[in-house]
């Protein structure tokens, strides 16, 4: 059905289609639409889920835990500090290989007090062993959200999955949404080390420096094969519903001499950016980069790059741009823009093309960046 | 691409009148975009909320900083905002008021939709509910037609007295 949405509604609609059985979740802006939207459609009958209004986020994915190795899929919502707030938990639901699908809503974090979009929540719980995807539009969110519980349950990754949406830029925009009768695309949830109290065993219990790196190597090599179960779920997903999408997405790349790498919404902004370029004679192109971990392989030789980080490690750079330098060589054109909502329009986009200078970094804002 | 910037105070409905604009202009069979900004605003600070229209598909997520059309739901907002500023040249201005009010520029319309509102007497939690007449209104200047806003209404709200005073205000906009 065709209709318009908000980001967070449409992740609601997807997780009311994808009928997860344990959802636990606590409100924080800008993501408290999601779980109101979800308690509501249990409430009235359209989801038939337990949903657990727990005291804090970290409850919140402990419980998600607790159901996902009972057997039952999941999903809750969070953002910013509430994310901060179940880290122990994320790495225990990575480590534990439960395919829990969260949707995060980015936001910055504080102090001061900002509950505006950045990327810096998600970057931090980065090398928990969860998936992450990045999206940019309305129909995205529901889209993604769709297809995370179908990666994350795949035998062959059995790991959690982060689908981040921009706070406000994304969460709270209305967009068209086109909603599917999804059928057999989701198939049963199961989970091979389920609770079976037949067959009692332990879980998580104490794993000595002999073994433990191998739990840890089998995150990895899940991680790998990860790449190739996104590209045929998603190909799956074009062929039923008409929508595709992969590891980036790119415009006018094809004869581009100069690439802008955004996340999220700024990664939409940047085809308009692009457009203008081009007419002024510059051959630019924009690559959004979705998935962040597993990180893809990107194919940027002879290209110039200008990334936009909406984030940022402190003593060290642009979390973004340093990831690419360190997966192509290629020494980016650094921008730190929209921390925090900073408002960053497509003539800015494109100003931060004209003024490049690779190898440098730029604070928007702060740095007379042209 | 045609972008409105709509002009209210916290809890007036500038949020909601957005997402109808949106919905009707959807209807309409066009792509647009209702975003709010969201500020720490409180219920009585001044907001602002953005509607992008167009014929294809909007990647723009920013704010609108060069509006084709400035709606003021609170004209007494005029007193601390700028609510001209950035409107282009040859931009429209719709003001819920009564009479024509100066310092307008552009083509400037008005429109009492607070009047209008209370004779339906639709009003919640102490407020007249100004979003759901002011789509009559755009119908009338043209940004939508009238079918798809009283059509976006009553997929919003299970009340006729909102389709009744957007035809009011459809009727009563004055130039």
């Amino acid at each position: 059905m065709l209709t318009i949405a908000t980001g967070n509604r449409a992740v609601a609609e997807a997780v009311k289609a994808a009928k997860p059985a344990v959802i636990a979740a606590y409100p924080i802006t800008p993501q408290t639409e999601i779980v109101e939207q979800i308690a509501e459609y249990v409430t009235s009958g359209d989801l038939e889920s337990h949903y657990i209004p727990v005291e804090s986020e970290h409850s919140a994915m402990a419980a998600c835990i607790g159901a996902s190795v009972g057997g039952v899929r999941t999903f809750t919502a969070t953002s910013s500090h509430g994310l901060l707030y179940m880290h122990e938990m994320i790495h225990w639901a990575a480590g534990g290989r439960l395919p829990i699908v969260m949707a995060n809503v980015n936001r910055a974090l504080g102090p001061g007090w900002n509950t505006w979009a950045e990327h810096t929540d998600a970057f931090s719980q980065r090398d928990t062993g969860w998936l992450q995807v990045y999206v940019g539009t309305v129909q995205e969110a529901y889209d993604a959200t769709l297809m995370a519980f179908r990666i994350a349950e795949d035998e062959r990754v059995l790991l959690p999955v982060m689908v981040n949406l921009d706070g406000f830029s994304l969460s709270h925009i209305t967009q068209s949404l086109e909603t599917e009768e999804i059928g057999d695309f989701l198939p049963p949830y199961h989970l091979p080390h389920a609770i079976d109290t037949e067959k009692p065993r332990g879980y998580g219990p104490m794993t000595g420096p002999d073994n433990y790196y191998r739990f840890r190597w089998d995150i990895e090599r899940s991680m790998r094969d990860a790449r190739e179960v996104i590209t045929e779920v998603e190909r799956e997903f074009a062929d039923r519903f008409g929508r595709s999408y992969g590891p980036t997405e790119e415009y006018r790349c094809e004869d581009a001499d100069v690439v802008v790498i955004a996340l999220g919404t700024f990664g939409k902004e940047a085809e308009v950016a692009v457009d203008r370029l081009r007419d002024e004679g510059i051959r630019a192109g924009s690559m959004r980069l979705r998935w962040f971990r597993p990180f893809p392989h990107l194919d940027l030789s002879g290209r110039e790059v200008v990334v936009i980080d909406r984030d940022y490690s402190f003593g060290f750079g642009g979390v973004v741009a340093n990831s690419i330098r360190a997966k192509t060589g290629i020494e980016p054109y650094s921008v730190i823009a929209g921390l925090g909502g900073q408002e960053v329009t497509y003539n800015d986009i494109a100003d931060f093309v004209r003024g490049r200078r690779p190898g440098e970094e730029t604070w928007f804002g702060v740095n007379n960046h042209v | 691409m045609y972008e409105v910037r709509i002009h209210s105070r916290g809890g007036q409905g500038g949020v909601t009148a957005a997402k109808l604009l949106a919905l009707a202009a959807f209807r309409d069979g066009k792509h647009a975009t209702a975003c709010p900004f969201y500020g720490a605003e409180r219920r009585g600070a001044p907001v602002v909320s953005f509607v992008r229209i167009d014929d294809k598909p909007i990647k723009v997520y920013s704010q609108i900083h060069e509006p084709d059309l400035v709606i003021v739901l609170d004209a007494s907002i005029m007193d601390v905002v700028d609510v001209l500023d950035g409107l282009k040249e040859e931009g429209t201005v719709l003001l819920n008021c009564a009479h024509p009010v100066d310092g307008c520029r552009g083509t400037c319309y008005h429109v009492d939709l607070t009047g209008i509102a209370l004779a339906q007497n639709l009003v919640v939690a102490g407020s007249p509910i100004l979003n759901t007449p002011v789509l009559g209104a755009l119908a009338k200047i043209g940004v939508i037609t009238l079918p798809s806003a009283l059509q976006a209404i009553r997929e919003m709200f299970d009340d006729e007295r909102n389709v009744k005073a957007a035809e009011a205000a459809y009727k009563e906009l004055k130039v």
